[in-house]
């Protein structure tokens, strides 16, 4: 893995399942790329094997899934447990949309590391991101 | 061919005396008079003074006379008040039946139906892809056997309903037609809009099956079937909504949206259709953003683009082609999930926009839908503030109040004049069915909504409670939430509708189906018999996939 801090961080935004919504993960991708990370947008319509697979093949450090079609208690699980069996659990997983608090809550206990909910501005997403993604040593 | 054709002329009033002469000879009134909240006496349609002082001109025009920027009919909303229309969908088709029943006896004039996920991209509820899907966004439709408890001891004849959906728009229609079929309730009796708007899903919605160019070919059989069939029925809606949702500026909105409009006109005159045949029954759909005086001028300047085109690009002979009708919707984006009780307001002041642009039906977003699906009681506060828009301002008793004011005039030729070079820039690329695959709108609307993320991030555009006026102290409100098990009772219930269909008769229709599809004929006939036969949404998709082929987003940033 990466060790420079000189090393960009890799990160893949996805849209999962039906879900159309795809204004907000579009402006934080390109957001996050301004900063100067490595970003790969899946594109639409994605299922959690094709979103685990692409973050496997891309190297990333770093999932930001966006669900704003109510499916997240489904899809956000399906990711993580792919994930862990392709052990490929140290990518971090984060998301956004239109998910109740209460959800919210239940996502961070399954190990969703971070929801941002809307109002949220990208700096904040930036921010988040450069604090919580660590290079291994 | 330009040459040979001949603009129709149209009626056109020069005097304040000669619009007031046919208005009131003919003009439909709601009441004798129409009086101020402190009774000062007859408020006027129209003021006379101010009409010869404001430098009337024909680019303008009177209320209910071409270009219609003042609006289609010459009384407003002295007439008749714009239909009151809340979008509902959720769960079974039960839940949203009760829905609906709630909405009518609370004073709602209009339905509209919200489909879920897996029933807009073309599977049915047992389908792997609908997992966690099902009655989430809105409500489960798979089977003629749904349509029929959707609506469950509502008269199809007594209402108009709305229909939200697009890339299986074809299958729903045919549910709603068999449906009447099996009611005796005559086609021609039916009344309501199917969205039916394929190209602002490539813009901006993002629901697809099928590439652009099959897709199209879908919408404009369903404008070719009511055209002949189910002359009441609106058989599109050609959307701005989404295409301000994913970030488009007012003008990008409106100019995308009558470059599809424009789009799916040549289209049906290439089949060979008449324009004035189906042109009355285009209907159009609006957002309503924040920025009160713009979205007013919008609705005034989209009804004067669209008069013109019709009138010089088209060449309509009936006033009724060139009327641009259109339903809006207040802007969800607009909406905040901090302090959202807030959203009353926001919407109550895009509602108002909306009337004084003349819409003709509007549905107001609820407050709590930046968190969850709207819960019951948040409909209510919507639907109350268009009644009390309605009812107590005062605003519905004269036409077009803004008219004459300079900002408004400006702002109307300016947003016209905006608005007409990106549709000759997408005449110039080909039209707008090549302008889509190109990426062209998708991209500018992409940047549009980059650009205005980063104003409200740098604080250059202050939206209250997010980058000013916050405030720690949370706001909780109640919200819906959707039964986990709903999913797993409309997957059985799908299962055990295919168990229970004559096998013969559907295997029958459905490879009608196919070979029609095949054949490039007019699917509407023939699916009107296959969901009658028990043919479901997402056997008809799985023909669409096969025949027509399957569209990937191109994953554009």
């Amino acid at each position: 893995m990466k060790e420079s801090p000189e090393q960009p961080i890799r990160i893949l935004i996805a849209k999962a399942g039906l879900d159309g919504h795809d204004r907000g993960a579009r402006v934080i991708a390109r957001a996050l790329r301004d900063a100067g990370m490595e970003v790969i947008y899946t594109g639409l319509h994605q299922t959690p094997e094709m979103i685990v697979q692409s973050a496997i093949q891309e190297d990333v450090q770093c999932i930001g899934l966006s669900i704003l079609s109510g499916a997240h208690m489904v899809l956000f699980p399906e990711v993580l447990e792919l994930l862990k069996a392709s052990k490929a659990d140290d990518i971090v997983v984060f998301g956004g949309g239109i998910i109740p608090r209460d959800d919210v809550v239940a996502l961070k206990d399954m190990g969703v590391k971070e929801i941002f909910l809307p109002g949220t501005s990208t700096k904040e997403v930036i921010a988040w991101v450069k604090e919580n993604i660590v290079f291994p040593k | 061919m330009a040459g040979k054709k001949k603009l129709t002329s149209t009626k056109r009033s020069k005097t304040y005396k000669e619009w007031k002469k046919s208005y009131d000879e003919g003009a439909r009134e709601r009441r004798e008079r129409y009086e101020s909240i402190s009774f000062r006496p007859q408020v006027e349609a129209l003021d006379k003074a101010l009409c010869e002082q404001s430098g009337y001109d024909a680019e303008l025009g009177y209320p209910g006379e071409y270009p219609f920027t003042r609006g289609i009919h010459p009384s407003m909303y002295r007439g008749r008040l714009w239909t009151m229309r809340q979008f509902a969908g959720f769960g079974t088709p039960e839940d949203t039946n009760k829905r609906f029943k709630y909405l009518l006896s609370h004073g709602q004039t209009g339905l509209s139906t919200a489909f879920d996920m897996p029933s807009l991209m073309g599977y049915d509820a047992d389908h792997a892809r609908s997992k966690g899907e099902v009655g989430r966004e809105g409500v489960s439709i798979s089977t003629i056997e749904d349509f029929e408890i959707l609506f469950d001891d509502i008269d199809l004849s007594a209402v108009t309903v709305s229909m939200t959906i697009n890339c299986t728009a074809t299958v729903a229609m045919a549910m709603y037609f068999a449906l009447a079929k099996r009611r005796g309730t005559s086609f021609e009796k039916l009344g309501g809009t199917i969205q039916n708007d394929m190209l602002k899903e490539y813009i901006a919605q993002k629901e697809w099956i099928c590439p652009p160019e099959p897709a199209v070919k879908l919408n404009c059989d369903i404008i070719e079937y009511c055209a002949s069939h189910a002359q009441r029925f609106n058989p599109v809606s050609i959307s701005g909504y989404h295409i301000r949702e994913a970030g488009a500026t007012a003008v990008q909105e409106l100019a995308f949206t009558i470059a599809d409009g424009i789009a799916y006109v040549e289209h049906c005159l290439e089949r060979g259709m008449e324009i004035d045949s189906f042109a009355p029954r285009l209907s159009f759909f609006f957002d309503v953003h924040n920025d009160f005086f713009e979205e007013v001028a919008k609705f005034r300047a989209a009804r004067r683009i669209w008069a013109k085109l019709m009138r010089e690009r088209f060449y309509a002979k009936s006033e009724k082609s060139m009327m641009l009708r259109t339903h809006a919707q207040t802007a969800g984006v607009s909406l905040t999930a901090q302090q959202p009780m807030n959203n009353v307001a926001r919407v109550a002041l895009q509602a108002l926009a909306a009337v004084l642009g003349g819409v003709q039906s509007l549905h107001t977003n609820s407050m709590d839908e930046t968190l969850a699906l709207p819960t019951e009681e948040a409909v209510k506060v919507a639907l109350r503030t268009q009644q009390i828009i309605a009812e107590e301002t005062g605003v519905t008793n004269t036409v077009d109040p803004l008219g004459g004011s300079y900002y408004v005039e400006k702002l109307t030729s300016d947003i016209e004049e905006e608005a007409m070079k990106y549709i000759h820039k997408i005449d110039e690329l080909g039209g707008m069915l090549r302008a889509v695959e190109l990426g062209f709108p998708q991209k500018e609307i992409a940047e549009a909504a980059y650009q205005f993320q980063l104003r409200v991030d740098e604080g250059d555009y202050k939206i209250v409670g997010i980058n000013a006026y916050s405030d720690d102290a949370e706001q909780e409100i109640p919200t819906l939430s959707i039964d986990h098990e709903l999913e797993k009772r409309q997957r059985e219930r799908v299962i055990a509708f295919k168990e229970q269909r004559n096998p013969a008769a559907w295997q029958a229709a459905l490879e009608t189906l196919k070979k029609a599809c095949k054949e490039g004929k007019n699917v509407m006939p023939f699916l009107i018999d296959a969901v009658d036969k028990g043919v479901t949404l997402g056997e008809v998709s799985d023909i669409y996939r096969e025949v027509f082929g399957v569209y990937q987003d191109p994953g554009l940033l």
